[in-house]
């Protein structure tokens, strides 16, 4: 890159990468617990995509039964320490929450959660599990995300041997890898790993199904086979100098961000970052932790179109990431290294009132951004190749197709689950796609 | 112009706010404090025998988040030597000659003793007695405090030994952990004295640790039962204090006390009778500047209901009080919920559902539940409107289509008159004549 940001001392890197949101202390916990209302059929727990029975992991937490509360939460997911640091509970279960129709603020349900766990991985994870007789047979997970360790850990209890084949060093997917500093950090995951390896599952890091063994030995050597294999590479912009030196994918980024080896992640002194999801928010604001003078988030629609959260957006202003809407990439501009991003100038034109508006760029409106470091985030791929290579295995618009109930494939040996079903959602959707798989496959292997 | 001012057996204060017998009032620093802040009397720590006290002294009840809704406590009578006590309620008094000073009094059951006592304290120039027969630990054991309020006849003749000799009025302070407080009331009305000051603190045991199995309050690992006060015992203090206030034979001026923490708690017990009202827990919590509000909150209140003085609305909610027996059976109410208020949380269902009645329907519509009162087996219990945590969602309405009324007295005369045995069946016909159906 043509101009680095400066480096950071050590505790400023830690500062900006303080928690957003600190652990409750036990009487604050407690204080909490004990507004909640202890709703019946409540709608926090409807809203939750793992409908973990919130009131009641709440109300084990006022009368300090922390090991019933992590077992309340664990029955319903495997990823729970994540989850509620990760989860965007503005929209799920805080946002369900009764409180917000008294006009008042609902319950800090994310940060109970956590409380909770932090509390049972602290008491080294007691086994709290009640596991099936034996069943002898194989399941084999290929990837360790939020999904397949979901589905593992359900079958492990379900009396199936489970092997997860992780092509990552290290395990744990997008909950390893993915999520913003700030919000887990890998040790969250890791711990979350630890307790699932604890109840007899293998994990195999290193092997790239498709490269080091075949899908078919794969799906010969178990009895069925469960895909948590999320999502591929980045989108490309597809305009001139995406070669330049200095141009990152947001996935890579933030990959090496969350090694947390703060000191040794190049970042340039102005940061463009292209696209504006809730990906492109967390490669800005790390950008802007890590030490760069000026942020931009570029995206070729307006606010109303993007796809990030509205606290996520909150969470950019906040850091001071500047905004360019209606503005889409027309060239990477630079020698050999980035120099700047040439953009134009978008409107929507409608013919008419019944006419889908349409995207049209404003002739001559192009203008020119000067900046060192361009990241892409404007979506991934899905692992076509590598899907489309499983036999009978049917793909729609990139993403695998199951049937709902089982979230069984086309081959029936083979089920699936997380983002590459769904086409990237959140860990928490993940977590249930796996347990329910867990039981699809439980049952297919039953009859 | 709002004038506060009460008369208590004779006992004039500026407002009805007095400082309970307690800690609060263990030394004239504590008591001028307290009255110039605004406290209109107090009512000085216990003085008599001689005693030593123990720690721990207190064990607090917290409940869902609330700091001490109650307190348990084995402190004793005041442990300051008498004179030093006396010395310092004529300087109070002396000081502060228009707020009341009480003082309260245990000694030993000597006619002789008491009547000691009780003339060194009218020395002080104090403007009341207070005979403590409700101090259920510790002095009881030397059968003092609830030792005497609990036995009738001890209770008349220790009250005559002060009666006999006293020149200034003289209440008498009961236990609640009598099985009928009107009888000790009576037999201190026997005795001449000129109020009653209720209730003392519950015989209780506030609590046990779960790691140690100890038994709270401990004293170097042993335990016993104290006396319970504060918020939680109010329902308990009103009921005892509308008993003693209701009763024609004793009808003698009433100095409340039991979780009086507001101005509201205040105003509840002079609508049942009391013509002052004693705090402790409440200052022991908070301090004596609790008083400002009580003083501001009931002039307010009496301006809003246009009541002058406090005799304007003493006792006016005694009238009220009624047996069972002539409650009228025919009144009905039920549960509406006022949809546009509900915020879903169900809490209605579940407790009709589970505690009461099972009358209260839940119907999905847009995702949430539609809570819904099948009025016709609504028993009118009012559990919903009380488990729901929106002010004025569910509210409980009167349905009485005639203005016929009946109570369980009225029937069973009736019954007599004609010669009607009391059945289930012959209930029924009642109750199918009335449209009333026992699901």
């Amino acid at each position: 890159m043509k101009n680095l940001a400066p480096k950071l001392s050590l505790k400023e890197y830690e500062n900006n990468f303080a928690e957003l949101h600190p652990p409750f202390t036990p009487l604050t916990a407690k204080a909490e617990a004990e507004r909640c209302l202890y709703c019946y059929d409540s709608p926090c727990t409807k809203s939750c995509p793992t409908h973990i029975d919130i009131p009641a992991f709440i109300k084990k937490i006022s009368t300090d039964n922390l090991l019933g509360s992590a077992k309340t939460i664990l029955d319903s997911n495997w990823v729970a320490l994540t989850c509620a640091k990760a989860c965007p509970v503005e929209v799920l279960c805080e946002g369900a929450c009764v409180y917000n129709d008294k006009g008042e603020k609902p319950i800090e349900i994310g940060r109970l959660q956590r409380y909770a766990m932090d509390n049972y991985f602290r008491n080294s994870s007691p086994n709290i599990f009640t596991f099936s007789k034996k069943k002898n047979k194989s399941v084999g997970i290929i990837g360790s995300g939020p999904a397949g360790l979901a589905c593992s850990a359900e079958l492990t209890l379900l009396g199936y041997d489970v092997i997860i084949y992780e092509a990552n060093k290290i395990p744990g997917g997008l909950n390893t890898w993915g999520i913003a500093p700030y919000k887990t950090r890998r040790q969250d995951s890791l711990k979350e790993i630890k307790l699932i390896k604890s109840l007899g599952v293998k994990i195999k890091t290193g092997i790239k199904v498709g490269e080091t063994v075949s899908v078919e030995d794969i799906i010969k050597k178990h009895d069925a086979v469960f895909l948590g294999v999320g999502l591929g590479k980045s989108s490309e912009l597809e305009i001139p100098g995406e070669e330049l030196k200095g141009v990152y994918n947001a996935i890579n980024f933030i990959e090496k961000v969350k090694s947390e080896n703060w000191n040794s992640v190049k970042v340039g002194k102005r940061v463009a970052i292209i696209g504006a999801g809730n990906t492109s928010i967390d490669a800005a604001t790390e950008a802007k932790r890590l030490g760069a003078e000026q942020v931009y988030i570029i995206y070729r629609r307006d606010t109303s179109q993007m796809s990030a959260y509205d606290f996520e957006f909150l969470l950019a202003k906040k850091d001071e990431i500047l905004f360019y809407f209606n503005s889409a990439p027309k060239k990477i501009v630079g020698k050999k290294y980035v120099e700047g991003i040439e953009c134009i100038k978008t409107k929507l034109i409608s013919k008419g009132l019944k006419d889908k508006p349409k995207l049209t760029v404003i002739p001559k409106s192009e203008f020119i951004i000067p900046v060192d470091m361009v990241i892409k985030a404007i979506g991934q791929k899905s692992h076509n190749n590598f899907l489309n290579s499983i036999k009978e295995l049917k793909m729609r618009d990139g993403k695998v197709v199951v049937n709902k109930k089982n979230y069984q494939t086309g081959n029936a040996k083979v089920f699936a689950g997380g983002d590459c079903i769904n086409g990237g959602k959140e860990v928490v959707n993940a977590a249930y796609d796996g347990k329910m798989a867990a039981h699809g496959i439980d049952e297919y292997l039953s009859n | 112009m709002i004038d506060l001012s009460t008369d208590c057996g004779g006992i004039k204060s500026l407002n009805p706010f007095w400082l309970a017998s307690a800690p609060p009032t263990n030394s004239a620093y504590q008591v001028c404090k307290a009255f110039e802040q605004g406290w209109g009397g107090a009512v000085w720590k216990t003085i008599g025998e001689p005693v030593m006290n123990v720690c721990n002294r207190y064990g607090g009840y917290d409940y869902n988040g609330q700091k001490l809704i109650g307190i348990n406590n084995i402190e004793l009578i005041s442990d300051r030597p008498i004179e030093k006590n006396l010395k310092e309620i004529s300087e109070t008094k002396r000081l502060f000659p228009n707020n009341a000073v009480i003082v309260s009094l245990m000694v030993e059951s000597k006619k002789e003793t008491w009547h000691e006592i009780v003339k060194r304290t009218i020395d002080t120039g104090c403007d009341g007695i207070e005979l403590n027969y409700g101090c259920p630990h510790g002095m009881s054991e030397r059968g003092m405090g609830s030792a005497v309020g609990q036995v009738p006849e001890y209770c008349k003749m220790i009250t005559e030994w002060v009666t006999e000799v006293s020149t200034i009025p003289v209440l008498v302070k009961l236990t609640p952990n009598v099985s009928d407080i009107i009888y000790p009331a009576r037999a201190a009305k026997a005795a001449k004295a000129d109020g009653i000051s209720l209730i003392n603190t519950i015989n209780s045991i506030i609590g046990i640790d779960l790691d140690t199995f100890q038994i709270m309050p401990s004293v170097a690992g042993k335990s016993g039962h104290g006396g319970y006060a504060g918020a939680a015992v109010k329902p308990i203090a009103l009921h005892l204090v509308s008993q003693v206030a209701r009763d024609k034979e004793v009808n003698l001026p009433i100095s409340a006390i039991g979780g009086i923490t507001n101005w509201k708690d205040a105003v509840e017990f002079i609508l049942l009778g009391a013509s002052s009202v004693q705090v402790c827990t409440a200052v022991m919590h908070y301090g004596f500047r609790i008083v400002k509000d009580m003083i501001e909150g009931l002039t307010n209140w009496m301006e809003e209901k246009g009541f002058s003085s406090i005799e304007d609305f003493r006792g006016k909610s005694l009238p009220q009080l009624d047996d069972f027996g002539n409650f009228n059976l025919l009144h009905k109410t039920v549960a509406r919920i006022d949809q546009k208020k509900c915020i879903h949380c169900n809490l209605c269902y579940i407790a009709c559902e589970d505690g009461a009645h099972q009358c209260i329907d839940l119907i999905p519509v847009n995702g949430h539940n539609k809570t819904v009162v099948r009025e016709s087996e609504c028993v009118g219990c009012s559990l919903c409107s009380l488990v729901c945590p929106v002010e004025e969602c569910i509210s409980m309405v009167s349905v009485d289509e005639k203005s016929e009324s009946k109570s369980w007295n009225e029937l069973m005369n009736e019954y007599k008159n004609e010669n009607k045995p009391l059945t289930w069946d012959s209930l029924a016909e009642f109750q199918h004549k009335h449209g009333i159906e026992i699901h």
